[in-house]
């Protein structure tokens, strides 16, 4: 087992911090450092959008480990400092307060940024959901708001909606798709979340596309659509998908495209590898490259690279899975559930709204999805579909 | 090793089942972990460990009883 002098981890979320647990874990005792950018102790993010905006949750519920956990850890732990360039073959990043921080390994996981419409920065009443800070921000608004405008019909806007109605805020969703995640879900699923939303008061406004902000002076008044139809709302909330922040690694040589490209043991060059939302890497068992945005990855990738750093050199193949919590539907996605795919209910009922569908591309199970039946949808990703064989 | 789950953090992902099939289980009608074993045997240590890693939820804490 080979080991580094020294590890430097950009980015301290739920990728950075499962690589520096994993490194410990694995018996690594050398000098580890966690660089985060923001102030704040890791935090779990998929609460955001559901128990913190919601006030079930307070903010500290949503920490990922306590603070003698992290102590235990043996790591420097830099907050309130963002990396702002690498210097690939000194391997040094570069903070944006003016640290210098040298490392023999470094690990890339800064993670996605919201995407925005332009002319967005600067008006007040418009929100993006990525931090900790975005929810509290938002909730406080949302608090005493009558009308909100969701833009962007992916898993984000769906949460935040379904959130909205349940503190009894009027919530129109907008988005160009037919229905709710009809990207990631297909029709059938889709279809069902749409006919949840209705149910549950959100208007739907979908199949336009969104233009671009409206505003009075400083303050926004809702959204224009590719239709040119105009949506009033005293509040909006921006979820467009989000960008990997990159931007600081534009001069270091790394190969970017969507992400921080990497080999299939999640490597961008010598001593140098990524993980979580930012990283884009071969999938051996796809013969592509592949960046995942979800919880599971994050830490799954995170073990891996901390494997391949002490010598594994394994290659990661994992079966992509996320899930999502809207109104009462808790949905659990596993493998990729081509939009394409010839959908087969194998468990429960679509009508009784607790079912698990199998996902066959040229005969071959690519996914399982879960509604209302979390075990059976795990039960049958064990039984359809093999570690990496989500193809 | 003493193991303990926050059921309300559970998102029903069932790694851990995956991961240490022998400590873990989910309940049928909800997807909720059920834990087998609270202070698993020591050849087992491994895979629990893995198990709360993987936990999308962070929902698995682990303590040297």
């Amino acid at each position: 087992m080979s080991t580094p002098a020294g590890v430097l981890v950009a980015g301290a979320s739920a990728a950075g911090l499962a690589t520096a647990e994993a490194l410990r874990r694995k018996g690594y005792t050398g000098e580890l450092t966690l660089l985060g950018d923001e102030p704040h102790v890791p935090y779990d993010r998929p609460p955001l959008s559901k128990q913190v905006l919601a006030g079930a949750w307070q903010p500290e519920r949503a920490h990922l480990r306590t603070r003698e956990v992290l102590d235990a850890l043996d790591a420097e732990l830099l907050l309130g400092d963002a990396a702002a360039s690498l210097d690939v073959e000194n391997r040094t990043v570069h903070t944006e307060s003016g640290r210098a921080l040298a490392a023999d390994t470094i690990v890339l996981a800064t993670g996605v940024r919201p995407r925005t419409l332009p002319g967005q920065d600067g008006l007040r009443g418009v929100h993006v959901l990525r931090s900790l800070d975005d929810a509290l921000a938002l909730r406080a608004e949302l608090l005493s708001t009558r009308r909100l405008l969701i833009v962007g019909d992916g898993v984000l806007g769906a949460e935040i909606a379904a959130t909205a109605r349940g503190l009894g805020v009027e919530v129109v969703l907008a988005g160009p798709q037919a229905a709710p995640l009809a990207a990631q879900l297909g029709p059938l699923a889709s279809d069902l979340l749409a006919e949840l939303h209705n149910e549950n008061g959100v208007k739907l406004r979908l199949g336009a596309g969104v233009d671009g902000l409206t505003a009075d002076g400083d303050r926004v008044t809702g959204a224009r659509l590719s239709t040119g139809e105009v949506l009033e709302a005293d509040l909006v909330v921006v979820a467009l998908g989000a960008v990997p922040c990159t931007d600081w690694l534009e001069d270091s040589g790394l190969v970017l495209g969507n992400g921080v490209v990497c080999d299939s043991r999640c490597r961008a060059a010598d001593g140098i590898y990524a993980a979580g939302d930012v990283a884009r890497w071969h999938h051996e068992h796809l013969g592509s490259l592949l960046r995942l945005e979800n919880r599971t990855n994050a830490t799954e990738q995170a073990l891996a690279v901390a494997a391949n750093i002490l010598g594994a050199d394994q290659p990661y193949t994992p079966i992509p899975y996320f899930w999502t919590d809207q109104f009462d539907a808790k949905l659990q996605i596993h493998g990729v559930l081509a939009a394409d795919a010839e959908v087969t209910v194998v468990e429960g009922d679509p009508a009784a709204r607790r079912f698990v569908a199998r996902y066959e591309r040229h005969g071959k199970a690519v996914g399982v999805l879960g509604w209302n039946m979390p075990k059976q949808a795990r039960l049958h990703r064990q039984q359809h579909l093999t570690t990496g064989g989500s193809r | 090793m003493k193991i303990t789950v926050d059921e309300d953090k559970c998102c029903g992902a069932g790694s851990c089942v995956l991961a240490a099939p022998d400590v873990f289980d989910q309940r049928d009608e909800d997807g909720v972990v059920m834990l087998l074993e609270a202070e698993p045997a020591e050849h087992l240590r491994t895979a629990v460990r893995e198990a709360a890693d993987v936990c999308p939820a962070a929902a698995i804490s682990l303590s040297e009883a």
